[in-house]
Parts: C-alpha cells; structure tokens; sequence
C-alpha cells in the first residue's frame, strides 16, 4: 500500500502529466487543422521554415496555411519539451519500474512523431501522413494513461480493497468497441489523408440512395457536379466507398457503446465511476455521430471536421481508460474469489470481494 | 585539291544541318493547322465565390470586397467552352523541349493563371509571384518520372522554372499557403496541341500530314476523341461537350 505522504508528494508529477496530456490534446486539435485547411506543405522546409529557425520565424509569414503549419510545429515542440521533462521527472521520482518504462515509451514516440511529420513534409508523402494522424492518436492516449497512473485515484483504486464486479464479456466488449475505434479513426485518417474533400456530399443518404452508384460513369458525374473552392483531388470509387463503410462502422460502434452503457449503468448503478465513464462514453460516441453529420452538411468546415477529430481521440481514450480501470475489477483476477457471481454474458457482479 | 580531315568534317555537318534545315522547312510547307471550336450544351453546376480568399488581408487587398470566383466552367454566351484541351493522340517523341519558349504561371491576386495550361516534355515552365504575400509552389505530378515539388517563393522572389519529362495530363499546381489557388498543366511529348480560348476556339499548327486522333479533354467533363485527316490545307474539327 502506497503512503499518503507519498502520493501528496507525486501530485505535482500528476498534475504535470495532466499538463502534457491536455497539450497534446490541442496539438491534435491544430494538427487537424492543418489538414482540414490543406495546409500541411505550406511551410515547405523543416525543420527550418522558409529558411528560418523555426522559433524565429517572422510574423508576416504567419497566415494562411502557414499559419496552421507553423502553429502545430512549435505546439509540437512545447509538447516534446513536455514529454521529456515527463520522462526525466517519471525516470527519477516514481518508484514504479514499469511506469519508468512508460515515460521513456511517450519520449520515444514524441521523437518519432516529430520526425515522421518533418519527413512528411520533405519527402511529399500523403502515406506517412496517415500514420503521423493515427500515432498522435496513439500518443494522446499515453499521455492521458500516464495522467491516470499518477493519480490519487488511480494508487487508491489499485492499492484499495478490490471489489470485482466487471465480468469479463463487459470487459472484452468494451476492449472491442475500443479496438473498433482505433479502426475507425484509422479509416477517418485515410479518408482525411486522400486529400479529396467530401466524397459523398449528403448524409444520412449518399447521393441520393442508401447506397450510392459507384460506377466509373457515376464517379465522373458526381466530379463533374463537384465546383471545389479549394485545391482537392478529385473523387474516386473508393473514396465513396472507404466514407460508407466509415458510416457503417460508426453504427456499430453506437450500438456497441450504448450497450456496454446500460450494462454498465444497470449493474454498477450511477455512482459507480466505470458506470459515469461508460455514460460519458455514450455521450461522446452520440457528440461525434451528431459531428460526422455536421462535417458533410456544413461541407466539411475546417473547424467542424477537427472537432470530429477531437471527440473521436477521446472516445479512443475513454474506452482505453475504461478497460484499463476496470482491468483489475474483472471477475477471476489475481487475488479475488468471488463470493457471488452473478453472470451473464457482459454482465457484471456486484459481490466479488478480493482475498486479502 | 585537298581537303584536310577538320574542313571535310566541317563541311559534313553544314551539309546535314542544311539538309534538316531543308526537310523542316519542306515539311512545314506540307504541314496544316487543325482549327476547331468547343461548344459546351447544358447548364454547368454555378460557380462559387471564392471566400477563403477574403478572409485574408493580402489577397483581399486586390477585390475591393467582391470575392472572386471559381472557373471550372468558363462559357460564353452561346456556348463557347473555353480551358479545352485539345491534342493529337498517341504522337510522342517530338517534343522541342528546353528550345521551345517558356510558357507562364503567374500568381496575382492569390490566384493561377491561366488556371489551365499545356506545354512539351522538358519545356520550362516560368511560375511567377506578382503578390504582395509569399506563396508555395507545389507541383503534385501522378505520372512516374515526372517529380514533386514544393518550394517557397516570396513576395517579389525571383521566378522559379520548372520541366516535366513525362506526359501528363492536368498536372496540378498549387499553393498550400492559400489552398483556393491552383492550375492544371497538360504535358504532352509532341508540339501539337492547343488550350481553346473564352471564344471556344483552338488551333493546333504545322501539323504533318497524316491520319491522327484528336482529342478534347477538360478537367471536369472528361475527354472525347474524333479521327482527322491532315493533307496540306487547314482541317477543322469541332467537339460539343454536354453537362448532364
């Protein structure tokens, strides 16, 4: 058991976590934003730009695509300078090896994001903005994990009295639903990442039908329709059918998250924090549908298709949160025995008490 | 009389370049333009104000508060369907490259133009900045061999020149700084080819004779083909596209 003392002393690493996850939150959001404007060659040098240091470049430059670009690589910088500080203060002051470990994982990455998002630039690779998109993801949500183990409630749930009350189908559902997001922000990446603006212009039909013609004939009607203000490619088959399949999948995961929330809500009951973050969680995954739409009928707005970016990250990280949470309250883990199961499929049991 | 080896060679290639000279100048007496005009039936999709471009100061400058507009569709009043382009089929390896004058890409007012253009393999193309803003230049080829490339030019930068060794067809400039200004560039690997101009008409010059397939292709309504014979007098050839 963790001292008081201690975890008063650690609150200042915790609120720094916090400090990096939030960053890294609004360097996802200007990262967004400069693929929603189209901006990610406007600054064609890096890691100059326009043959300025970085840190120096005058001001006049910042507008337009410029703007975004720049913005993102000195929050970039700011959240790597975070991340390291992170690393240091984790490698030197919390006694856990394997959170040591977990801060020299989020330096290495941040190293790696940021090179990736230079090569991108340097080497005109549209692919590796994909995997620059989808690992800034990734990074969020370790940032947000480090945050949640260096907090007071994390060493008080993890060290307490363990009641298990999450069967394991809930568990896995919700493992699921997350892995079902990380695959759907991956296809959003794709989608964002073709460069093509809106493949299918209305919502909930898609052109018209509830599935659209993809026949060369219709793809080159609907680019001739199509009078873009800005610089995009034009629409491909795939493209119409990567943004159904995208639909698609987002019902699923509606379905899937609603389900792991009455579940949650009914057997922990409301003041349960799993049950909270569960319905946090459906209200998110509603937010980001609500989002979806809005991003096609406004004609993919820049700041309403980064928003969708956004809630889609912290619907990743909710799930993700919630199945580490829960992962030490699952029936059958180490050091519980159940004093009564009440099982179902993705039930949960509400009297599992831990064998101290 | 004795010719040393220096004179003999020198005199060869008088003689070869007098006789190119002679068979060019032949061929040119045997060549003919094709002359035609493009005609655009249907209502195209409306045009749309360009407002990005407002929101910033440095290209506002140059509206006096009336956006510009798009111009994917530049028609006249009785049809007339400019931005054409218009080529003959499957003729290569006759492009004049680097000897062929330069052809021009001029940013003014953060906007292209022309918005479409169509030069040879390997003939320079001259990209100007006539703003008051930096602007980057970024050629995003689709065809192997012909290379990407994105570089900065500033507000009175000297011009940065540009050549594609491969065809290519609509071959896109653009500004990620400003993401509203861009232009197509056809390349092709023969001189033979034309842009039709605001009165729909074009003219593709000197053409050999022989029998060819012209094509007109634009941007948004796709390409259509005919077969034309050339022999020593003017052929014209007229193409009507339709918006559905």
């Amino acid at each position: 058991m963790i001292a008081k003392a201690q975890i008063k002393n650690d609150s200042w690493l915790h609120r720094f976590a916090v400090l990096t996850a939030v960053v890294t939150f609004f360097l996802l959001g200007v990262g967004g934003l400069v693929t929603s404007n189209e901006a990610g060659m406007s600054v064609p040098d890096w890691p100059t730009s326009y043959g300025y240091n970085m840190f120096a470049l005058p001001i006049k430059f910042w507008h337009g695509g410029a703007f975004f670009e720049h913005t993102h690589r000195l929050l970039a910088s700011c959240a790597g300078f975070l991340t390291t500080i992170l690393a240091v203060w984790l490698w030197l002051k919390d006694s856990r090896k394997w959170i040591k470990w977990l801060g020299v994982t989020a330096f290495l990455l941040v190293v790696a994001q940021g090179v990736l998002g230079g090569l991108r630039v340097t080497m005109h690779m549209d692919s590796l903005g994909i995997f620059h998109g989808v690992l800034a993801q990734f990074f969020f949500f370790l940032t947000c994990t480090i945050a949640l183990f260096t907090s007071r409630f994390w060493i008080e749930w993890s060290g307490g009295e363990k009641v298990s009350f999450v069967t394991h189908g809930l568990w896995a559902l919700v493992l699921a639903t997350t892995i079902l997001i990380f695959t759907q922000l991956i296809l959003g990446a794709t989608m964002r990442h073709q460069h093509a603006g809106l493949a299918i212009h209305d919502f909930p039909l898609a052109y018209g039908k509830i599935w659209p013609d993809t026949s060369a004939e219709a793809v080159t009607r609907y680019n001739a329709d199509r009078v873009e203000v800005i610089a995009v490619n034009p629409i491909t088959a795939f493209q119409i059918e990567l943004q159904m399949v995208h639909r698609i999948v987002a019902l699923a995961i509606f379905i899937l998250v609603a389900v792991a929330a009455w579940l949650s809500w009914k057997r922990l009951g409301g003041k349960n924090p799993l049950a909270r973050l569960a319905a946090f969680w459906l209200a998110l995954i509603v937010s980001q549908i609500a989002l979806g739409a809005w991003t096609i009928w406004s004609n993919k707005a820049a700041d309403v298709a980064t928003l969708h970016v956004l809630v889609g990250a912290l619907s990743l990280v909710t799930g993700a949160l919630w199945c580490i949470i829960a992962f030490g309250r699952r029936e059958g883990a180490a050091n519980i025995a159940p004093a009564k199961t009440i099982s179902g499929a993705f039930g949960v049991s509400p009297a599992m008490v831990v064998n101290k | 009389m004795f010719y040393s080896t220096t004179d003999w060679v020198v005199k060869k290639r008088a003689l070869s370049i007098l006789a190119i000279g002679m068979f060019t100048a032949w061929q040119a007496s045997s060549a003919a333009d094709i002359i035609g005009a493009i005609t655009l039936q249907g209502t195209p999709p409306a045009e749309k104000e360009i407002t990005p471009l407002m929101d910033n100061p440095d290209c506002a400058a140059m509206y006096n508060g009336k956006a510009p507009t798009t111009h994917f569709y530049v028609v006249g009043p009785n049809g007339e369907f400019a931005d054409v382009v218009v080529s003959l089929k499957g003729v290569t390896g006759k492009s004049t490259g680097a000897s062929a004058p330069p052809a021009t890409l001029n940013q003014k007012g953060c906007l292209y133009s022309p918005q479409i253009l169509a030069v040879q393999t390997g003939q320079n193309i001259i990209v100007k900045n006539s703003d008051t803003c930096v602007h980057n230049v970024h050629c995003t080829p689709a065809v192997a061999g012909n290379a990407e490339h994105n570089d900065v030019q500033m507000a009175g930068g000297p011009d940065l020149t540009y050549t594609f060794p491969q065809p290519e067809m609509f071959l896109r400039f653009k500004c990620d700084v400003h993401p509203w200004m861009f232009a197509w560039v056809s390349v092709f690997d023969s001189p033979y080819f034309s842009v039709s101009d605001k009165d729909g008409k074009f003219v593709i010059k000197n053409v050999p004779p022989g029998k060819y397939t012209i094509e007109a292709d634009h941007r948004k309504l796709g390409a259509q083909t005919q077969d034309v014979e050339v022999a020593d007098k003017d052929v014209t050839v007229n193409f009507t596209f339709a918006v559905k």
